[in-house]
């Protein structure tokens, strides 16, 4: 579990930091190396070391002895069909996050970055990206719950009944809405930075050379972009993969994403002895997680030529 | 005072299997020799299998004290009246400090607990286990018989005193009774009246209670315990009725009214009366299902001493009516109804018992495990 919570940190926090300043690297010997230490070792301490310990244990049955059984488990019709449920429930909300995300800052665009609006949204949106998990779930069943507010004043006030078909909010598709909820601002602090490195001169280029405002976006503009449009959009995918504390609040029923399966196994009081699987499925997770991080840095790498 | 605790250590003993019998004669031949020489405070409290081993009660008090620590695990304090019992336990021995440990883990987690901070002083000294983890556990566990020992029903405690049941009850149903007339059978919570209203306290494929519920809904729908697949069957028939909430119970949410229609043991459901002055129990006639918690010592309690006092606390006659406080049947029930020690108030108020009631077998329980792990998420889905 503090494995899948540190990853999802982790993904959030490796958000596109700007390009280092250049000439900090011109030194061939010093000792730079040394401040970097301590956060070395606590990463080492606290992410390197559980991560193989974790992934080890899925290589061995409970007495110690190796076994491919726990990896061999990964192909399970019930783990596939949470590992698919995983990645449709991080794309769908990755792409919606990334799209929505991407509009709110074409609309901040044109603000006064100094101002009050963009200061405040970029305030908020960094706060809202962190804010999910059990207070989140919690925000959602308050508002939108059987008896929420939203609910009880649509059904007392319009006749309308969100869950005439039964209740969503607590399976697989309520977790959509509470996902999007972070997704979005996590998109505003990672894009935000991309769309302001737009520079007015190559607009100012275009229009002088007889373009149009859509000829700019289709030659210029979304080329310039797409890169970190892509990377973001992957950055977003990873962190609702990894998200594990707000779908544990809420859905109870059925394990239905990779790292509710993780908890069963770990945790159950019923099905015993299966603590090692959880470390095959972590391996799984570590798997699907590493292609989209590797992915990421392609494109960041061939984003950050426009960025300097 | 030596050939007192000598005759009290052979009466119990003729109580015995043999193989406790053994290890019991082994205790007392090694304790005797240094009772000889230094009296009681000699006694290894970690090897202490009964009462008679420290002597008398006060012996045993004296011996926890100068441990001066407790350390519980998983004892949530709206779960079976535990508050009450942790806060008379402080109550009665000031000297001894209670170290409420992570009290909503699993009982899985417990014994996880007891494996990772074995040698530490902050390890768990004593459990509170569902049946399926006590007897997959029992490495983990220390022998030790309650002075009242012999007034627990055989069927519910190890033979040797490795675990013992404490308290239990039966699978019921709670439900918010402004909203819902009682539901008779389980067929009723098919109905279009219950639209999104019923849950189940936690997810059959970990929780122990949830577990129960679908052992209920099986043997409700004609089934045996060798087969979970009817009860299996009800709650998909619940899920495609739209019937079917998903969120995880807990005090808050009944409070609220999110989940107005709860599965979950009656104790339990019988707690949610404080929150809910409208809140409802039923027991379904027909087959019950019931289910008992036990208490177990870990063998490498850091407090051996007070890990046994508190074992002879909880199965005391005031500690047992607690238990009938909260809702719960204590397991000493039937002997303190003979000797005239229950609260008969608290135990009128119980729900009525089933006419016949199961319980399933450590076979019967792994394979539905088995069946539920692979059968339970899609059905619910």
């Amino acid at each position: 579990m503090t494995l899948v919570a540190t990853a999802g940190a982790d993904a959030a926090a490796s958000a596109p930091a700007p390009a280092p300043p250049p000439g900090r690297s011109r030194t061939g010997l010093s000792f730079a190396w040394l401040g970097l230490v301590p956060f070395a070792a606590y990463v080492m301490l606290f992410l390197a070391v559980p991560t193989v310990l974790a992934i080890g244990s899925g290589f061995f049955t409970d007495d110690g002895s190796f076994t491919w059984a726990n990896v061999a488990a990964l192909g399970d019709p019930v783990v596939l069909t949470t590992f698919a449920n995983s990645a449709w429930l991080s794309l769908l909300t990755a792409i919606v996050g990334a799209v929505v995300g991407a509009l709110v800052c074409y609309a901040l665009l044109g603000m006064n970055p100094q101002g009050g609006v963009r200061t405040t949204v970029d305030a908020v949106a960094g706060v809202l990206a962190q804010f999910g998990g059990v207070m989140l779930a919690f925000a959602f069943i308050a508002t939108i719950g059987t008896q929420g507010v939203i609910t009880v004043f649509l059904r007392d006030g319009f006749g309308l009944d969100i869950f005439a078909n039964g209740n969503w909010l607590y399976a697989l598709p309520g977790l959509i809405l509470p996902y999007i909820y972070f997704q979005v601002p996590l998109m505003v602090i990672t894009f935000m930075p991309a769309l302001a490195g737009l520079k007015p001169q190559w607009a100012e280029a275009n229009l002088t050379l007889g373009g149009s405002r859509a000829s700019f976006w289709l030659r210029v503009g979304f080329p310039v972009l797409a890169p970190s449009f892509l990377a973001s959009l992957l950055l977003l995918f990873a962190n609702a993969f990894s998200s594990y504390a707000t779908a544990a609040a809420l859905a109870s029923q059925g394990s239905q994403i990779v790292p509710l399966q993780i908890r069963a196994a770990l945790t159950s009081e019923t099905v015993l002895g299966r603590e090692n699987l959880a470390g095959a499925l972590a391996l799984g997770m570590i798997l699907v997680v590493g292609v989209v991080m590797f992915l990421y840095s392609l494109i960041q790498r061939r984003a950050a030529r426009w960025q300097s | 005072m030596a050939p007192v605790i000598r005759r009290a250590r052979i009466a119990s003993g003729i109580a015995l299997t043999a193989a406790a019998a053994l290890l019991l004669t082994s205790c007392a031949a090694e304790a005797s020799g240094t009772a000889d020489a230094s009296g009681d405070s000699a006694v290894d409290a970690a090897t202490a299998t009964s009462l008679a081993d420290f002597g008398t009660l006060a012996d045993l008090e004296a011996a926890a004290k100068a441990e001066g620590q407790l350390n519980v695990i998983a004892l949530p304090r709206d779960w079976a009246n535990y508050g009450e019992i942790l806060d008379l336990f402080a109550e009665k021995y000031p000297e001894i400090t209670i170290n409420e440990q992570s009290p909503d883990v699993s009982s899985a987690e417990e014994i996880q607990a007891a494996e990772t901070n074995k040698g530490l002083d902050t390890a768990p000294d004593v459990f509170d286990l569902g049946l399926t983890v006590a007897l997959q556990s029992t490495d983990q566990f220390a022998p030790y018989q309650v002075e009242t020992w012999d007034d627990i029903p055989e069927e519910l405690k190890e033979p040797t005193g490795l675990f013992v049941g404490d308290y239990g009850g039966y699978m019921s149903i709670g439900y918010d009774s402004s909203k819902f007339t009682a539901p008779a059978a389980l067929d009723d919570l098919l109905g279009a009246d219950y639209k999104g209203s019923v849950a189940i306290n936690g997810d059959p494929t970990q929780a122990g209670a949830a577990f129960a519920a679908v052992g209920l809904a099986t043997v409700q729908s004609d089934g045996t315990l060798d087969d979970f697949q009817p009860g299996i069957d009800f709650f998909g028939e619940l899920q495609t009725a739209g019937n079917l909430l998903k969120v995880d119970v807990t005090t808050a949410t009944v409070a609220s009214g999110e989940t107005p229609v709860v599965f979950d043991w009656d104790y339990l459901n019988a707690a949610h009366t404080a929150d809910n002055e409208n809140w409802e129990v039923v027991v379904l006639d027909g087959v019950g299902y019931a289910g008992y918690y036990n208490q177990a010592i870990n063998v490498d309690a850091p407090n051996p001493a007070a890990a046994r006092l508190w074992q002879e606390f909880l199965y005391s006659d005031e500690v047992q009516n607690l238990w009938l406080k909260g809702g719960a049947r204590p397991v000493r029930m039937e002997a303190m109804i003979e000797a005239g020690t229950i609260d008969t108030d608290l135990a009128d108020a119980l729900p009525e018992a089933p006419a016949e009631t199961v319980v399933p077998t450590e076979e019967q329980s792994e394979n539905a495990g088995t069946l539920l792990g692979e059968k339970w998420a899609a059905a619910v889905q």
